[in-house]
């Protein structure tokens, strides 16, 4: 009721019309963030979190270790994987033969309800991420972090990891949202029979000790994170409070920016940036993400695409330019091979074929036994329709010059990962990013014949798998770069894919929000962020 | 009352079968969506399980109604909350919303109604036609965007079509569930304000679309009462224009109205999903949209049983105001 | 009989200048739902990325979409699909709906029960949720609108026939038709039935303008019509997010097309029940 006594003096001073000032001193060290959809979790573990719970994971807990930045070309600012950087671990130390790590924690840690972090919290949350299955135990098995045993508590403010191998993804695995530290003390507190790690309270409550709580959340609506002020992790954030609102509609979106009613948002077309880049209004920062591309995908175990020829002669025709510039309004870079821009062995010189050839392109269809074409559906997903829906039509539309007729399917966007995962797609426009920004690790997902969900074309090839398997675990960094090189030229020879964008990271914001920072996890970290 | 209502469960039932039956037959696979980004094929069985989505449809039914039984809606998997909880909550933002966008409308209707009828043929009387049928021939997604863009964008007049409160406000204390009616309780006239300037482009687009129903039922029912011979007796009998117009024939001429009224009522409790969508309202519409795209059964069966009762209950409210309208209507009862 | 009713349809469209246009567009709307496809100056589909987004102008009336579109020819091409939609799915609950409406009030009992549980069952839903429904649980596709769409309909075309024929199955030509010998069914088919078609025809063409806001509300929010197929609610839908960024022409002209169609409809029905209906007769 802290607002009552200020309205009324104001109101017994005579003034009704007071809205706009007291609303201008209210935002100086509030943040208000516009994104189509919050999270719907607050908890990363939780089966079901979506990306927005990233969001909020990543900052009402802390981790063992973050990364460091580094500032491009442009002036804006990136996180940097290749430096890791202490967070609630003051400091760690790999042992001489390579079996374990220790980390030392800061002591003056706390979490939000004012209870010191102690190493017993740190091994409760990893047992829990490694043991609660789905995701995050998927995400730590990437960096070798698989079962409870590896974890060992030796004093209060003392953790040793025991290390399965020599894996270079292991510490940086431990900056990764999923590798949260949460309250265990009052996570056990609400935790059953069925249900050990509390999930299903921790995924409605703040069991954090990050540099903000949540001081309110509405799914759906909107959520507010209040700064906690005893975080000690790093320099204390500017922002004093966040609100995240959560707006359906793109318009909405960028007129509320345009009309200052909000600060910053990740979630606009990429039309719009363009055109806001151009004016004058507000700020716009892009940057390629990491490890990510869109691609045309195509079943290779399923007639008409099986048939080499038939992919080929679908690379011919495939209108690069127009897509790059129409559907995507050049807000990212052009991207004919797999490996991104910003990724080691980026080379789109790998790209074998004549791009925009169709007398080649109906020749590779008439040798592919196609000589009048065939139908097919052509599959997109529904949540990223600004996008792949005018790159699925520029497609069609270049696909019936060889005598490809296609039908596009619409796929609400909660039913792509199962048709994702049925893998009986024969044509579709999809994307894949990888929060760890090695070649390698982009393959083993999408390239491997372990036939991963997001191996969507069901591409199976050892001597792919040989190239991958090998730079995984590879320490001759002149090695290394042949294999990624091989890899790839595998992947453009057999093509169950033609990747053709590699898109930004765009965020709009006011000219008053300075400090932004790019993450390889695609949220907004508000503890870089001050507003002028 | 009792055999109206027992007559309704009939209804109901059939209400709650269906959807249980439909919201199965949605494509997609609820257990993959929420295994999450990698996840194998064990740990979505895992989910699966977890989801109860692993027992033969009879045995999901049988354990639906149960819940059902004990006012347990299920939990909405998209938001991790209890559906009931949600409806709870949201409901207030859709009642609110259609019954602002209800009264404009019968403010206007009405009015636009009697007139019309007293001038049958006149231009008055086609202005009405063709403004109110205008109105019902629009979108409302497409009204509610076009206001969006002149009166927000263009004008500056109406906030962000951003909910109920800009979030910078305090939520008044909860009584009603209403905020208009919640911030008169507080005594806050400011928040009041804000809340009526949020409210105003979502009630206006849906009035728009349902003044033309109640102007045009207005109209023939006061044509048909004007025409009668107990208003001849009247006018004969050199009662005042006005005391006929309003005293007798309008009274007379509420009846089909009322009917009008409640169906239109019931009909926009659905049609808020496409408003709600559009001006971001946080209420049950706009709610079920999410979770039907999302293959979320929970939330859209608790829904659709929520209007099938309100349907009801409103229903069974225009039979009362008959009685008050109408006392013939009592005596037949 | 006949000239007499066509004295009185040319009275009422000569007297009623509103019923007069809306009977015209109607006339427009048919032809181009017929001819659209011929009269369109450019192919619907066509993209032209050299000229996206181009405001309305001489050569593109209604300007170009995001692909360089024209969007008169995709609105002029649509009128077809969004008519066919909203005719179909008329016809269909209108046929199914007035035979199990007829039968009810012919047969009553068991016949009566069944009909009007289901009609009950189906007002008790919220309609437009039922068709999403409906729509997301068959799949996306035209025939899944006009059944969606038929469905939601079909109690009010049941409850109407029903209430008519119970009021004919007493009167005197029924009577007359049944002591002369004529089977039940005989009575219904030839005599019953199509005397409640006239009133029930009215309600069709207002019934008409909501059906095609309700399939371009299920396009509006990507049930139904599969793009790129030109049709006004995906059209509006596209159009959407375009709008507060200053392209308003693509969203524009088809929520401006879909309105005028279903304005001609109600204007229609409306004329159309001062030509059936002998009371308003003045």
């Amino acid at each position: 009721m802290r607002w009552i006594k200020p309205l009324l003096l104001v109101l017994a001073m005579g003034l009704v019309a007071l809205p706009a000032s007291a609303l201008a001193q209210g935002r100086a060290d509030t943040l208000v963030v516009v994104t189509e959809v919050g999270p719907n979790m607050l908890d990363i573990h939780a089966p079901g979190a979506n990306r927005p719970s990233y969001q909020a994971s990543w900052n009402i807990y802390d981790r063992l270790i973050t990364f460091g930045n580094k500032t491009l070309k442009d002036g804006s600012k990136m996180y940097d994987y290749a430096s890791l950087k202490p967070e609630l671990a003051e400091s760690w130390q790999v042992a001489p033969d390579s079996t374990s790590v220790v980390f030392k924690l800061r002591k003056d840690a706390k979490f939000h309800d004012g209870s010191p972090v102690t190493a017993h919290d740190v091994k409760w949350s990893y047992d829990r991420a490694v043991t609660v299955g789905g995701f995050p135990t998927f995400q730590m098995k990437a960096g070798s972090l698989e079962k409870p045993d590896q974890f060992e508590v030796v004093d209060d403010y003392t953790f040793r990891v025991k290390l399965l191998r020599r894996d270079k993804l292991t510490l940086p695995d431990m900056g990764v949202p999923v590798a949260v530290i949460i309250n265990s003390k009052l996570a056990k507190q609400h935790a059953t029979a069925q249900d050990p790690w509390a999930v299903e309270w921790v995924k409605q409550n703040d069991a954090g000790g990050g540099a903000y709580k949540i001081e309110s959340w509405k799914p759906g609506q909107e959520t507010v994170y209040a700064r906690f002020d005893d975080w000690k992790s790093g320099p204390a954030p500017k922002i004093r409070r966040v609100i995240v609102r959560e707006i359906p509609s793109a318009g909405t979106r960028r007129a509320m920016l345009e009309k200052g009613d909000a600060d910053i948002s990740f979630d606009l077309p990429p039309k719009d940036f363009a055109e806001i880049a151009k004016e004058d209004k507000l700020k716009v920062t892009g940057i390629p993400i990491e490890n990510s591309h869109r691609y045309l995908g195509m079943n290779v175990v399923k007639p008409p695409f099986s048939n080499l020829k038939v992919r080929q002669a679908v690379a011919h025709v495939l209108p690069y330019e127009k897509i790059f510039s129409t559907a995507f309004f050049g807000r990212g870079i052009l991207l004919p091979t797999p490996v991104a821009s910003n990724t080691f062995g980026y080379d789109p010189k790998l790209y074998p074929y004549k791009m925009g050839d169709p007398a080649r392109a109906k020749q590779l269809m008439a040798e592919a036994g196609y000589p009048s074409g065939f139908e097919t559906p052509l599959f997109l997903d529904a949540g990223r329709a600004t996008t792949d829906e005018p790159s699925a039509a520029l497609i069609q539309e270049a696909l019936a010059q060889i005598g490809i007729k296609t039908t596009i399917e619409k796929i609400p966007a909660a039913n792509w990962r199962a048709n994702q995962g049925k893998k009986e797609m024969p044509l579709f426009v999809d994307q894949f990013g990888g929060w760890l920004n090695y070649p390698e690790y982009f393959f083993f997902w999408n390239y491997h014949g372990q036939n991963a969900t997001f191996n969507v074309s069901s591409y199976v090839n050892p001597e792919m798998d040989k190239w991958i398997d090998a730079a995984r675990f590879e320490t001759d960094q002149k090695k290394y770069a042949d294999e990624v090189r091989e890899m790839q030229k595998v992947a453009m020879r057999d093509i169950p894919r033609l990747p053709y964008v590699q898109l930004y990271l765009d965020v709009a914001m006011q000219k008053s929000v300075t400090g932004y920072q790019y993450w390889f996890h695609i949220q907004l970290d508000f503890r870089q962020l001050a507003k002028s | 009352m009792a055999r109206r209502l027992g007559a309704a469960a009939p209804g109901l039932v059939g209400v709650v079968v269906v959807t249980f039956f439909l919201m199965r037959a949605l494509p997609g696979d609820p257990a993959a969506y929420f295994a999450g980004n990698a996840a194998s094929k064990e740990a979505i069985e895992q989910v699966r399980a977890k989801l109860g989505l692993d027992k033969s449809l009879p045995e999901q039914f049988v354990v639906y109604v149960r819940d059902l039984a004990r006012g347990d809606l299920g939990q909405s998997v998209t938001t991790g909350q209890p559906v009931r909880a949600e409806m709870l909550a949201r409901l207030p933002a859709s009642l609110e919303l259609t019954l602002t966008a209800l009264l404009l409308a019968v403010a206007i209707a009405l009015p636009a109604g009697v007139l019309a009828a007293t001038r049958p043929g006149s231009l008055v009387d086609q202005a009405v036609r063709v403004l109110t049928t205008a109105g019902v021939s629009l979108p409302t997604f497409f009204t509610g965007l076009l206001l969006v863009y002149v009166f927000y964008y263009l004008l500056g007049w109406a906030p962000s079509p951003t909910g109920r409160l800009d979030s910078l406000f305090p939520t008044p204390p909860t009584l009603t569930g209403f905020y208009l009616a919640d911030s008169l309780l507080a005594r806050d006239l400011e928040i009041f304000r804000a809340c009526l300037r949020q409210l105003a482009l979502p009630a206006v687009t849906m009035a728009l679309f349902v003044m033309a129903p109640l102007a045009r039922m207005t109209r023939a029912s006061m044509l048909g009462v004007l025409g009668s011979d107990f208003i001849r007796t009247a006018r004969a009998s050199g009662l005042a224009g006005g005391t006929v117009l309003w005293t007798y024939a309008f009274r007379n001429a509420m009846l089909p109205v009322v009917t009008t009224l409640g169906m239109i009522f019931s009909f926009m409790l659905g049609a808020n999903v496409l408003v709600e969508k559009v001006f971001a309202w946080p209420g049950i519409g706009s709610f079920a949209l999410e979770a039907l795209l999302a293959s979320d059964y929970a939330p859209v069966q608790g829904f659709i049983l929520t209007m099938a009762t309100l349907y009801v209950l409103l229903n069974l409210g225009i039979d009362i105001l008959y009685g008050l309208i109408d006392p013939r209507v009592r005596i037949e009862a | 009989m006949t000239t007499a009713a066509l004295r009185h349809a040319r009275y009422v469209v000569t007297e009623n200048p509103v019923t007069l246009v809306a009977f015209s567009m109607l006339l427009g709307l048919l032809v181009l739902a017929l001819l659209g496809p011929v009269v369109a100056p450019y192919d619907p589909l066509k993209s032209d990325t050299a000229n996206t987004l181009k405001p309305p102008s001489a050569r593109h009336w209604f300007g170009t979409d995001q692909l360089g579109r024209d969007m008169l020819s995709r609105v002029m091409v649509a009128t077809r699909l969004d008519m066919a939609i909203a005719f179909s799915a008329v016809a269909l609950s209108f046929a199914v709906g007035s035979l199990a409406g007829a039968c009810a009030g012919v047969f009553g009992g068991w016949t009566e029960r069944v009909v009007s549980r289901i009609s009950d069952t189906i007002m008790a839903f919220p309609l437009f949720v039922l068709a999403m429904g409906i729509v997301a649980a068959l799949g996306n596709s035209v025939f899944n609108v006009i059944l969606a769409t038929a469905i939601i309909n079909l109690p009010f075309y049941a409850r109407m026939a029903r209430a008519e024929a119970n009021v004919r199955r007493e009167a005197g030509f029924v009577e007359a038709a049944r002591l002369s010998g004529n089977s039940t069914m005989r009575v219904l088919a030839m005599h019953i039935y199509p005397n409640c078609l006239p009133p029930m025809m009215v309600q069709a063409s207002l019934n008409l303008g909501w059906a095609m806001l309700n399939a371009a509300g299920l396009a509006f929010i990507g049930l139904g019509v599969r793009p790129p197929t030109p049709e006004w609610g995906i059209l509006v839908a596209e159009g959407a997010s375009f709008i507060l960024s200053g392209e308003w022409w693509i969203a524009l002209f088809p929520g401006l097309a879909l309105m005028s169609a279903v304005f001609c409809f109600n204007l229609m029905g409306d004329g159309l029940r001062d030509i059936m209906d002998p009371r308003r007769r003045t």
